[in-house]
C-alpha cells in the first residue's frame, strides 16, 4: 500500500517502516503530547501536590519547613477574620453573578433587536470589558471620592441627595468595589447572551407566534430554555471570577487593603497578604486549598442544579 | 453593517414602533452611562492639577502636558512593550501547543486519550492563586524570578484553550486528513497545513482571548517581578498610581495610558474579536 | 605570520576585557518606594559611581507592604542585595532570618558611631555589633497653610502651641458645603499615615499615660488612652473639623490646599517643596502643662548577608558614602529628613531655619517605639478608630479590642 512508503518528516529508515500504520499514528500522538504533557505535569499538578503539602507545613521563608498537620486548617477556622473573609467572597459572588447576568441579558435581548447603530451600541458596552482591571480600580476609586473631588457624590450633591461614604463604609464598601467587577464583565456577558440567542432557529418563535403565544410567554417558555447551555456557561464562568476577585480590590484600598476594618477583603487578597506581605507560606498555602475547595464545589453544585433533568 | 439578527425576523412582525424606539434610546442612553468611566478618565488626564475638581466633562483648559511628563521618563513605553512582548509571545505559544494537542486529542486513537483529556481539563479546576506559591518557590530556585520567562511560564499553554481547539477540531472532517495521509504527508504537515487553516475562526478567537487576558494580567505578574523595568502594564500602572500619591490627574493619564492601547485595537478590529467572544461561547 | 598576530591581539583583547569586567563590581541597592527617597538615592549613586568607577550600585524598590518578604525571599533565592534599607523597628526579625550581616567594626568603629550620630542609632545594635546606620532620622511636626490660616482671620506666623489653640484653630479654618460636608479640612485625619505615631507617643502622654511598659507590653487601656482617642476621634464627630478618608490620604488634602493643617514626617518636606500656597512648620501642640513629646525614627542601610569579597568590599564602601555628611545634606535637601550625624543636623543654619527648626526641636524630645510589626501595629490603630467611626462603638470597647489585637502582635514576636 502506499502508506508504505513514509517520505518526509521523521525518517528512521527501515525501523520505522516496520511499524503498523496505526503504531506510527500512536507514535506521533505521543510526540505531539511529550513536552505539553510535562508541561501540565511540572505547572499545573505538581505544584498543585506542593500547594497541599506547604498548606501542612509551618513554612516562612525563613526556617525550614516543619510538618505540622493540620495546625494551619485549625487556626483559619479559629480566626474571625478569616470567615468575614469567606463571608465577603461569598457576597462577592452571591450578589454580582445574578445583577450581571441579569443586566446582560436584558441589555442583550433588546440589543440583539436594535438594527440602526447596532455595532456603535455594542461597543459601548464591550468596551470595559478590554479594560484593565488594575487601571479600573483607580478610576472607579476617584469617582468614589468624596465632595469635591468625586463624580458621584458631586453628582448626588447637585441632586441635593446627601453625600455616600462609599469606600469608607463599613457596610458599602463591598458593593462599591464590585460595580467595577460587573461593569467590566458585562461587555463579554452581553455578547455570549447575543451569540446564544442568534443560535436559536426562527422557526421556534414562529410556530409559537402562530400559536398565538404573547412577547412574555414566548420568553418563558422558549427563549430562557433554549438559553440553558449559555446560561449554564456564563453563570459558572462568572462564578469563577467573583470569587476569585482581587484586581479591584487591591487598587481601590491600598492605604488600608482589604478594609476598612475587613470589610471589602476576598479570599484571595487574603492569600496575598499572608504569603507576601506576612511571608507565612505555608499558612498562606492552606488558604489556598480552601479557595480551590470552594471554587470546587461552588462549580459542581452549580453544574448540578443545572444539569439536564431528563 | 452586521449580518442580521435572527430576532430581528420575529420582530419585523411587530408593529410597536414607539416601543422599540424607547428601548433603544434606554439602550443608548445606557451604553453611554456604560463608558462614562472612561470618558472621566480622558477627560481628568487632560486636566491640570486644578482642575480635578472641576467636575465637568469637558475640561475648560485641555493639556496634554500630563502625558508628556508621564511619557517623558519613558517608563510607560517599556512597561506597554513589556505586556506586548509577553503577550504575544504566550499567545503564540498557546496558538500553537492548544491546537497541537487539541488536534491529537479530536483526531488520534490511542489508549489513554481519554485519561490524558481528563487530567488536562481537570487543570482547569485549579486556580492560579492556589499555584501562585509553588510557582514563585519554584521561580526563586531556578532563577526565574524577575525576568521575562518568570512571567510568561505558567500561561503558555492553557487547558480552556486546548479544550475550545479540541471541540472545533472534531468539527473537522477526516476525509481531508486521510487524502492527506495517502498523498504521504506527515502528521505534522498535515496538522499544520491542512488541519489548522480549517479552524481559522477557533484560532483568532483563542489569539484574542489569550492576548488580552495576558494583556491585562495582574496578580501572578505582581508577584514574581521586582525591577520596575520588568513589570507589565497594569502593574506599572498600579505601582505608578500609589507613588503618584493621589494625584488624580496622573493618575487617570496613566489609566488612560494603559487603556488606549487596547481601545484602539478594538476600534479597528471590532468585528473579528465579537465574532471571536461569539465562538467561544457558543464551543465553550 | 599574520594569523599569529591576529592572535595575540586577541588574546590581549580578550584578557583586557577580562580584566576590565573583574573590576567593574556591581551591587543591589534595595529600599521601599517614596518618590523622593528614590530620586535622592539616584543622586547619590550618580555621585558615588563618579568617585568609585569600578563600581556600578541598582537600586532595586518595592512596595512597602511587600519589602520585607521581597528581602527575606530573595535571600531564599541566594540573590539578596548587597546594601538594604530596614526600618530600625524590623532589626530583630532580619537579624534572626540572618539576612543582613554586622558592620565591620574595623570599617564602621563603634565610638565614632556613637560620637557622630544621634543616640536613637543605637537600635541599631546588637551586642557590641551595629548592624546598620541611617543616613536621616525624622520626627513628626505640624504643618500648616499660612494662606487658609490668613483667610480665616489667624495669625500665619503664630501658628498654634497648646491643644486648645490648635482645636480653636482647626474649628475656624474647616470649610463646609451647604449640605453640612466638608470641602476644606481644618486638620487631616488619617491613622494610615503619621496620626497613630501622634497617638502612641505624644496624646497618650499629654493624657498622664505611657502607650508601652518597661517590659514593652500593651499600657495604653486605661483612662489616658481613652482620653487621647476621644480626643483624636472627637476631631471628627464633635468639633467636625476633619474627616478619615477625605481627599483619600491626608497629605494629599494638605498638597490640594484643601487642609488647614496636618501632622506629618521630615520626608514629608520634598513631597511639600512645590505647594503652590504659602506653608509653615511648628512642633507639635503641647498640652496644657506645656508637656510635648514626639516620635521619632529611622530607616537604617545595612549590609546583605550574602555579600562577600569585593561586592562586600564595594558594598562598605557604598554604606560609608550614603552615610557620610554629604550625601546627608542631599538627602535633606531632597527629601527633608534630617542629617543622622548630630553636626550635620544641628548647625546654625539648620536651627534657625523656620522648617527644619521645629522637627530638630522635636528630635529633642522624641521617643522612639519599639515596633515588633510596624504594619500591623499601624492596622491596629487604623482598626481601633474606624470602629469608633464607622461602627459606633464605644471609645472603650475600641480601646480594649485594640489592646487585645496589638498585645498580641507583641507577644507572637517576642515569644
Amino acid at each position: 500500500m502506499a502508506s508504505d512508503s513514509i517520505t518526509g518528516g521523521a525518517a528512521q529508515g527501515r525501523l520505522w517502516d516496520r511499524f503498523s500504520i496505526k503504531t506510527k499514528r500512536v507514535i506521533w500522538a505521543w510526540t505531539f503530547l511529550a513536552l505539553p504533557i510535562l508541561f501540565y505535569a511540572g505547572i499545573r499538578f505538581y505544584p498543585t501536590l506542593q500547594a497541599f503539602w506547604l498548606s501542612l507545613t509551618d513554612w516562612d521563608l525563613l526556617r525550614p519547613a516543619n510538618f505540622i498537620g493540620l495546625a494551619n486548617y485549625q487556626k483559619m477556622f479559629a480566626d474571625p477574620v478569616f470567615w468575614k473573609v469567606f463571608q465577603n467572597t461569598f457576597l462577592y459572588l452571591v450578589i454580582g453573578t445574578p445583577v450581571s447576568l441579569v443586566l446582560s441579558f436584558v441589555i442583550a435581548f433588546y440589543l440583539d433587536r436594535v438594527r440602526f447603530m447596532h455595532g456603535f451600541i455594542r461597543a459601548l458596552y464591550f468596551l470595559p470589558f478590554l479594560t484593565t482591571a488594575a487601571a479600573m480600580g483607580w478610576v472607579w476609586r476617584w469617582f468614589y471620592q468624596p465632595v469635591p473631588i468625586g463624580v458621584i457624590n458631586g453628582l448626588l450633591g447637585s441632586l441635593g441627595i446627601e453625600q455616600q461614604p462609599f469606600l469608607r463604609s463599613t457596610v458599602q464598601a463591598l458593593p462599591t468595589v464590585l460595580v467595577p467587577a460587573i461593569w467590566a464583565g458585562l461587555g463579554f456577558q452581553i455578547i455570549i447572551f447575543m451569540a446564544g440567542l442568534r443560535a436559536i432557529p426562527s422557526t421556534f418563535y414562529e410556530a409559537a407566534r402562530i400559536d398565538g403565544l404573547g412577547e412574555w410567554a414566548i420568553l418563558r417558555k422558549i427563549t430562557i430554555p433554549l438559553l440553558k447551555p449559555t446560561t449554564v456557561f456564563l453563570v459558572v464562568f462568572s462564578s469563577i471570577g467573583f470569587l476569585r476577585i482581587f484586581d479591584q480590590v487591591y487598587n481601590m484600598t491600598t492605604n488600608d487593603p482589604g478594609g476598612p476594618l475587613n470589610a471589602t477583603k476576598p479570599l484571595v487578597l487574603m492569600i496575598y497578604q499572608t504569603a507576601f506581605s506576612s511571608y507565612q507560606m505555608g499558612y498562606a498555602a492552606a488558604q489556598t486549598v480552601v479557595l480551590f475547595s470552594i471554587l470546587l464545589a461552588v462549580s459542581l453544585f452549580q453544574l448540578w442544579i443545572m444539569r439536564e433533568k431528563k | 453593517m452586521t449580518a442580521m439578527p435572527s430576532t430581528e425576523l420575529r420582530a419585523n412582525r411587530w408593529d410597536i414602533r414607539p416601543g422599540r424606539i424607547i428601548a433603544w434610546t434606554i439602550l443608548l442612553i445606557g451604553g453611554l452611562i456604560m463608558i462614562t468611566p472612561l470618558l472621566f478618565m480622558f477627560s481628568t488626564s487632560l486636566k491640570t492639577a486644578g482642575q480635578v475638581y472641576d467636575l465637568r466633562l469637558i475640561p475648560a483648559a485641555p493639556t496634554f502636558d500630563n502625558y508628556i511628563k508621564v511619557l517623558g521618563d519613558g517608563r510607560f513605553m517599556r512597561w506597554f512593550f513589556n505586556s506586548t512582548f509577553i503577550a504575544l509571545t504566550v499567545t503564540i505559544s498557546n496558538v500553537f501547543f492548544d491546537s497541537l494537542v487539541g488536534y491529537t486529542l479530536a483526531k488520534f486513537e490511542f489508549r489513554g486519550r481519554y485519561f490524558i483529556f481528563l487530567a488536562i481539563l481537570s487543570t482547569l479546576m485549579i486556580p492560579t492563586e492556589m499555584l501562585v506559591i509553588p510557582w514563585y518557590l519554584m521561580s526563586s530556585q531556578l532563577g526565574w524570578l524577575d525576568s521575562y520567562w518568570g512571567i510568561m511560564f505558567p500561561g503558555m499553554m492553557t487547558a480552556f484553550g486546548t479544550f475550545l481547539m479540541k471541540q472545533f477540531f472534531e468539527t473537522v472532517p477526516n476525509d481531508f486528513l486521510e487524502a492527506a495521509r495517502v498523498d504521504g504527508l506527515n502528521e505534522f504537515t498535515i496538522w499544520w497545513k491542512i488541519a489548522m487553516p480549517m479552524v481559522v475562526p477557533a484560532i483568532s478567537a483563542l489569539a484574542i482571548f489569550t492576548f488580552l487576558g495576558n494583556w491585562t494580567a495582574f496578580f501572578w505578574p505582581l508577584i514574581v517581578t521586582t525591577s520596575k523595568e520588568l513589570y507589565t502594564l497594569p502593574v506599572g500602572l498600579s505601582s505608578f498610581a500609589v507613588e503618584q500619591s493621589i494625584k488624580w490627574e496622573m493618575i487617570m493619564t496613566g489609566a488612560a495610558l494603559a487603556t488606549i492601547p487596547t481601545l484602539l485595537v478594538f476600534l479597528v478590529l471590532q468585528r473579528f474579536i465579537v465574532r471571536g467572544v461569539m465562538l467561544a461561547g457558543l464551543k465553550g | 605570520m599574520r594569523n599569529k598576530a591576529k592572535l595575540a591581539g586577541l588574546a590581549a583583547g580578550i584578557s583586557f576585557l577580562a580584566l576590565g569586567s573583574a573590576q567593574a563590581v556591581e551591587i543591589e541597592y534595595w529600599q521601599y518606594v517614596f518618590d523622593t527617597r528614590v530620586q535622592a538615592m539616584d543622586q547619590l549613586i550618580e555621585k558615588f559611581e563618579a568617585a568609585n568607577p569600578d563600581i556600578t550600585v541598582k537600586q532595586v524598590t518595592f512596595p512597602y507592604a511587600d519589602y520585607q518578604t521581597r528581602v527575606v525571599a530573595a535571600k531564599v533565592a541566594g540573590q539578596g542585595p548587597d546594601v538594604v534599607q530596614l526600618f530600625y523597628g524590623w532589626l530583630d526579625n532580619f537579624v534572626n532570618g540572618e539576612l543582613i550581616q554586622p558592620l565591620d567594626p574595623a570599617v564602621f568603629p563603634s565610638a565614632e558611631i556613637e560620637a557622630d550620630f544621634f543616640p536613637i542609632v543605637s537600635a541599631m545594635k546588637r551586642g557590641d555589633a551595629y548592624y546598620g546606620l541611617p543616613t536621616a532620622v525624622r520626627s513628626l511636626a505640624l504643618f500648616y497653610n499660612k494662606a487658609l490660616f490668613t483667610e480665616a482671620g489667624l495669625d500665619p506666623n503664630n501658628p498654634p502651641q497648646n491643644l486648645v489653640d490648635f482645636l480653636a484653630a482647626a474649628e475656624a479654618t474647616t470649610k463646609r458645603d451647604g449640605g453640612g460636608n466638608i470641602t476644606s479640612a481644618g486638620i487631616t485625619l488619617d491613622m494610615a499615615g503619621q496620626d497613630h505615631h501622634w497617638w502612641r507617643e505624644v496624646l497618650i502622654r499629654q493624657n498622664g499615660g505611657v502607650p508601652y511598659d518597661e517590659a514593652g507590653n500593651v499600657a495604653y487601656n486605661d483612662a489616658a488612652g481613652a482620653a487621647a482617642l476621644k480626643y483624636y476621634t472627637d476631631l471628627q464627630t464633635a468639633s467636625k473639623v476633619g474627616q478619615v478618608g477625605f481627599m483619600d490620604e491626608g497629605q494629599a488634602a494638605f498638597r490640594a490646599g484643601l487642609a488647614a493643617m496636618t501632622i506629618d514626617g521630615t520626608f514629608r518636606l520634598g513631597a511639600f517643596a512645590d505647594n503652590p500656597f504659602e506653608w509653615g512648620v511648628t512642633e507639635l501642640p503641647a498640652d496644657a502643662n506645656g508637656l510635648r513629646s514626639n516620635y521619632s525614627s529611622y530607616f537604617a542601610n545595612a549590609i546583605g548577608s550574602g555579600a562577600q569579597g569585593e561586592e562586600l568590599e564595594a558594598a562598605q564602601k557604598f554604606l560609608a558614602y550614603i552615610t557620610s555628611p554629604e550625601a546627608m545634606e542631599i538627602w535633606l535637601n531632597v527629601v527633608g529628613e534630617l542629617p543622622a550625624r548630630r553636626d550635620v543636623a544641628l548647625t546654625e543654619a539648620n536651627l534657625a531655619d523656620p522648617i527644619r527648626a521645629p522637627f530638630l526641636k522635636g528630635l529633642e524630645y522624641a521617643h522612639t517605639t519599639k515596633f515588633y510589626d510596624e504594619a500591623g501595629q499601624r492596622q491596629v490603630a487604623i482598626d481601633m478608630v474606624n470602629r469608633v467611626l464607622l461602627e459606633g462603638q464605644s471609645i472603650e470597647d475600641s480601646l480594649a479590642a485594640a489592646a487585645t489585637a496589638e498585645q498580641a502582635i507583641i507577644d507572637a514576636a517576642t515569644k
